[in-house]
């Protein structure tokens, strides 16, 4: 049987339509696992993997261990902060020592873009990208991508607009790409400081009117306003910023249709979107959370089962 | 290659009612029943049996699932990609006497992997195994099935097919053979 095209997942370029499928139907398989009354399965309980992360993370990495957890995999954690990598250690040495105690996968994530790629080439062990910079998070876009196919039934020729900091957003890109994959229409919308200008060029639309794309679109992603890579002012106040692009529920019932609203966490209430749009029945907010799970489980258990 | 018939046509519907009695005789009214089918082809058995059954027992409740049991395999990493098949059991099996069903028993890894997938479901009363085919002598695990349709004597490089009108056109079960 045919299994991924690909023998890391370091981004969503690197996937074809059919990979995206086959990891779609496999997570299909581990949701209905999720809702048993024993949520775990065996497949991985000869896997060892390493999840290293070199920047803070919650929700990622906790889906990350979880998921590996319900696959039966042996699970090691490693964080930068408290390691060697403080001592000046490279990070080819961290992960090879890592590796040298029979580890099978590595899960990482890191500030820089192209970390993944670039420990791909210099190590034997399989690697799953969990973010490298504002690069790519490729399993967050295809939670993203599975949670709009739940909930509308197809991704194919739904409108799904991108809202706010696309320059400094992985998850921005690997969405677009894995959503033009899937056939969707994409759109960015944000203040002109926050759009690069090559976006175009991946066959996205770009609107600065938040109206103008909300009335376009079925789905709206609102991305979180990443103040931590923002080395500059990119625009005037916070204030101001969701004065012009912040989602609240006024703007939400003006609509004349009900659209689909998303965040892909954590939330800053109150700036991307206000507590009774991130609370109402229109947001799958939670939704993508669980979906997380089974698309990771999904992914290593497809990954895991080359055979070396 | 030699393809051996070792039953089709009128023998092997009679099998399978003779399987339906057998299973009525143990299991009644299939009240406290259910049947389940191993993927990928032990549910066109378990749907066929269903079917025979309803017949048999007009206005019975005959409970019939599908069960996968591609993340419960042994030979995970050790054999080309696994990708899942539809596991669909939309009822309770918690205290029931599990039918389990598959087209040809073998090694037995397969039902090993079936029983470990069952205990997700929860905790029936007690769990049969029924196998259109039983290749005999060639078990790898202690597994003996309760309801048998056909015993098979044949070497490992031999092959078992079972074809199903349903999806091949025609019931049959065919041995065979590579003659290189």
């Amino acid at each position: 049987m045919a299994g991924l095209s690909t023998r890391h997942l370091l981004g969503i370029k690197d996937l074809n339509p059919a990979d995206i499928q086959l990891i779609f139907e496999t997570a299909d398989n581990f949701k209905t696992v999720l809702n048993r009354p024993i949520k775990k399965v065996p497949s991985l309980r000869d896997v060892t993997i390493a999840n290293i992360f070199f920047e803070n993370s919650t929700r990622t990495r906790l889906s990350f261990e979880l998921a590996e957890k319900r696959l039966s995999a042996d699970v090691v954690n490693f964080a930068a902060s408290s390691s060697s990598v403080s001592k000046g250690e490279t990070l080819i040495d961290t992960v090879n020592n890592i590796l040298a105690m029979k580890v099978d996968m590595v899960v990482m994530r890191h500030p820089y873009a192209g970390a993944g790629i670039f420990l791909s080439k210099h190590v034997k062990a399989q690697i799953v990208n969990a973010g490298d910079g504002a690069h790519e998070h490729p399993t967050q876009a295809l939670l993203d991508a599975f949670s709009i196919r739940e909930k509308l039934g197809d991704v194919a020729g739904k409108k799904v607009v991108i809202v706010g900091d696309i320059l400094h957003s992985r998850v921005a890109l690997s969405n677009i790409l894995c959503l033009k994959h899937l056939g969707a229409e994409v759109m960015v919308c944000g203040p002109t400081t926050l759009i690069p200008k090559y976006i175009g060029s991946l066959g996205v639309k770009v609107e600065h009117n938040l109206m103008k794309a909300l009335n376009w679109c079925d789905v709206a992603n609102m991305l979180r306003i990443q103040l931590e890579r923002q080395d500059i002012k990119y625009f005037p106040s916070l204030r101001e910023y969701t004065m012009l692009y912040g989602l609240n529920k006024q703007i939400l019932d003006s609509l004349d249709k009900e659209i689909i609203v998303m965040h892909p966490g954590p939330i800053n209430r109150g700036v991307e979107i206000t507590s009774d749009v991130a609370d109402s029945k229109q947001s799958i907010i939670l939704d993508q959370v669980e979906n997380g799970v089974a698309i990771r489980m999904a992914v290593l258990f497809l990954l895991a089962g080359q055979t070396p | 290659m030699q393809n051996l018939t070792l039953l089709d046509g009128q023998k092997f519907q009679i099998t399978l009612q003779r399987l339906c009695r057998q299973l009525i005789e143990n299991h009644n009214d299939f009240s406290e029943s259910v049947l389940i089918g191993i993927q990928p082809r032990g549910i066109y058995l378990a749907k066929r049996i269903a079917e025979e059954l309803r017949k048999i027992l007009p206005g019975k409740t005959i409970l019939q699932g599908d069960l996968d049991i591609t993340f419960y395999r042994d030979d995970f990493r050790r054999r080309d990609q696994l990708v899942p098949n539809q596991t669909k059991i939309d009822f309770i099996i918690e205290g029931k006497k599990v039918i389990m069903m598959d087209d040809v028993l073998w090694t037995g890894r397969t039902i090993r992997a079936a029983m470990d997938a069952l205990q997700a479901f929860g905790r029936p009363e007690k769990i049969e195994l029924l196998a259109l085919v039983d290749r005999r002598y060639s078990r790898h695990i202690p597994v003996e099935a309760d309801y048998v349709g056909i015993e098979v004597d044949s070497i490992a490089s031999q092959k078992v097919v079972v074809s199903w009108i349903e999806t091949d056109g025609e019931d049959r079960i065919t041995l065979i053979s590579d003659t290189k």
